[in-house]
């Protein structure tokens, strides 16, 4: 006996059997800790540890409840199929997460729906938003490195979160290390991302970041680096922040 | 906040029960633990067997909240002594002896009776709101976001991950085609409890036999457990002889240090054996205990390696659900594997060695082997190092055997 617990997509007449084929491929692409994801698996706990942990520290909740983001809303800009989004649902959050692809909504969508979790998807660009939008948390993780003006991008990120709110923003920092490490060693050698996928010019380096927030009148109040031990096949929080790197911004009234 | 999938856990056994236990613990009300096993209809348990808890295992039983009902009755082993001879020999050289303490006040280990521990477990589980059905795990189908598990009364339950703690035969490694590796020893263990005219004064004692290894291991009231090995012809022939004649192959062995001695129940023979399965985990499950691993009983490490592999897979789930990732996730279930599986194997290569090294009639290995206890009896740290392996507190130790909370 097997049950069928999966829901029937295919039963709407307004949904095309062959995209939703597609797009479980690709929900299933993201979701494989084994595939082309796996770098982002592996520094995931990482990531969510270091969010959970600050976001629990600002609004004075436990991080050993399962229900500890309980009430908060929270943005995830450049969400993906979603592998930030789902866990901090699961923790209680109310999450909206944007991608200005479609099929990475779509992707994140079918995932959240066969995991039972309800986020807000939408596919569009943190501009695009309704300006009077507030958020408790803003998440801009591996997003900076990308947009083309990260001065005007940080100013909408601040604007969009309340004032009690925290900002939460990782990216690459730009250093012979990281130009060695992220492009020649992630892109060229080991392979564990596509050549093209970041351009070195564009990394951020903490002092510009620290530049961009205080002109909001954000300060930083933790940062952390996150570094990859070749031999135990780990990644882990360190003072180092040449390469990869995470800070939390508050509100410095 | 959002729903949270359900953990099934098949087999309600030591290892099924604490883990249950453990995860209420760890994750709160949200998440529901249901425990399946047909047993769970038949209580009180009458299991006359009794087992050696170290300490690390005490740890975990005191941080789930059981040590407290089973612990007065639990009687503490305050030292130990190990001899190697031939039946025959008069006398029974000490070539090892241990004060069993792992700290000030510590003792190395323990002896609990079966039925008192699982009785405990039971109650406590209840008590804790682990859902307990007393019906069997007939089928699974593992999907990538969750896992359906069917009982016998024909639920099914949508559970983001299945335990297997199903025992030594366990269906579901079966049925996830899970090969074992190993072998069987043509060993058996004859299991008998005994009452004594003198008090053991909580010495345990292992005596090497040629057959192999004969341990007294005390319980409370002038009683104690053996756990006695003989070739599986031989067990099979001494646990059928009738009660005078099974009284004198018993006091050849046990001897008459503890005065006059007598069987208090039925002796039984229990074919020993040692396998590892080649993984301990599958899409969304994971293995525990006797369906992982049976190892060769010389070390009295069984129980033991089941109960670290609750604490290490309570604690990689628990840590994983405390950042909202999904407990069932392939990387989750590897962290365990990678916790568990090697000192696995390294503890089967250890005992199979030990038993090996003591289970023959060779007067050079006899030799070998006597220097080499000699040894370790005479250098105070190696013999410190073996007592903490030997009480589990050796390597990585999973936080709920280090006493704390999760």
């Amino acid at each position: 006996m097997t049950t069928q617990t999966e829901t029937s997509h295919a039963a709407s007449p307004s949904v095309d059997p062959d995209e939703v084929a597609k797009f479980s491929k690709l929900s299933a692409e993201w979701w494989d800790p084994h595939g082309k994801m796996a770098p982002l698996h592996k520094i995931n706990p990482l990531r969510l540890a270091f969010i959970r942990d600050a976001v629990c520290r600002k609004f004075d909740r436990s991080a050993r409840s399962l229900n500890c983001l309980s009430g908060l809303r929270m943005l995830d800009i450049g969400c993906g199929a979603g592998l930030l989004c789902e866990p901090f649902a699961r923790l209680g959050a109310q999450v909206i997460g944007v991608d200005p692809s479609e099929s990475n909504i779509a992707a994140a969508k079918l995932h959240a729906e066969r995991s039972h979790l309800s986020i807000d998807y939408r596919c569009t660009t943190l501009e695009q938003m309704d300006a009077r939008e507030r958020f408790d948390i803003v998440l801009a993780m591996e997003v900076v490195e990308h947009v083309t003006d990260v001065g005007a991008f940080l100013d909408r990120c601040a604007a969009i979160m309340k004032p009690s709110g925290l900002m939460v923003v990782s990216t690459l920092n730009r250093t012979w290390k990281s130009f060695a490490l992220a492009i020649v060693g992630a892109e060229y050698v080991l392979r564990w991302l596509p050549r093209g996928t970041h351009q070195w010019e564009k990394f951020v380096t903490p002092e510009e970041l620290t530049r961009h927030l205080e002109r909001n009148k954000l300060g930083i109040t933790e940062q952390a680096g996150v570094v990859y031990s070749p031999f135990a096949d780990r990644w882990s929080t360190s003072s180092d922040m040449d390469v990869n790197y995470m800070v939390v911004a508050e509100s410095l009234e | 906040m959002a729903a949270q999938r359900s953990i099934v856990i098949c087999g309600g056994a030591f290892a099924g029960l604490a883990l249950a236990l453990a995860l209420r613990q760890g994750l709160g009300p949200d998440v529901p633990v249901i425990v399946a096993d047909p047993a769970l209809a038949s209580r009180p348990s009458r299991d006359p067997r009794a087992t050696a808890i170290v300490a690390a295992c005490r740890r975990l039983f005191e941080a789930i909240g059981v040590w407290e009902v089973v612990g007065p009755d639990a009687q503490p082993i305050l030292d130990m002594v190990v001899t190697d001879s031939k039946l025959e020999d008069a006398t029974r050289p000490v070539f090892l002896t241990f004060a069993g303490n792992v700290e000030p006040g510590e003792p190395f280990a323990h002896m609990v009776e079966n039925r008192l521990l699982i009785d405990a477990l039971v109650q406590h589980a209840e008590a804790a709101g682990v859902t307990l059905r007393a019906t069997a795990v007939t089928t699974y189908d593992a999907q990538p976001e969750h896992i359906a598990v069917t009982l016998a009364d024909g639920s099914t339950i949508e559970a983001s991950l299945l335990v297997a703690a199903d025992g030594a035969r366990s269906k579901l490694r079966e049925r996830a085609g899970i090969a074992t590796h190993g072998w069987d020893y043509d060993q058996s263990g004859i299991v008998v409890t005994v009452g004594h005219e003198r008090d053991h004064q909580g010495r345990a004692e292992e005596h090497f036999l040629p057959a192999g290894p004969f341990a007294i291991l005390p319980l409370k009231g002038k009683r104690s457990s053996l756990v006695w090995s003989e070739s599986r012809r031989e067990a099979a022939r001494i646990v059928a002889l009738p009660d005078d004649e099974f009284h004198a192959e018993l006091e050849k062995r046990f001897g008459l240090h503890l005065g006059e001695v007598k069987a208090l129940d039925r002796p039984r023979a229990f074919p020993l054996g040692y396998f590892v399965a080649r993984s301990f985990i599958a899409d969304r499950m994971a293995l525990i205990g006797d369906a992982a691993h049976v190892i060769h009983p010389i070390a009295g490490q069984g129980l033991n390696m089941g109960l670290k592999d609750v604490a290490a897979l309570a604690e990689v789930i628990v840590d994983a659900a405390r950042l909202g990732i999904d407990p069932g996730q392939a990387d989750v279930l590897e962290r365990y594997q990678r916790w568990r599986r090697f000192d696995t194997v390294a503890m089967g290569v250890a005992t199979n060695s030990l038993n090996f090294l003591f289970s023959n009639e060779s007067t050079l290995l006899r030799g070998v082997r006597d220097i080499g206890l000699g040894l370790v009896d005479r250098l105070p740290p190696l013999k410190s190092m073996f007592i903490k392996q030997a009480a589990g507190l050796s390597g990585e130790v999973p936080r709920l055997l280090r006493g704390e909370a999760l």
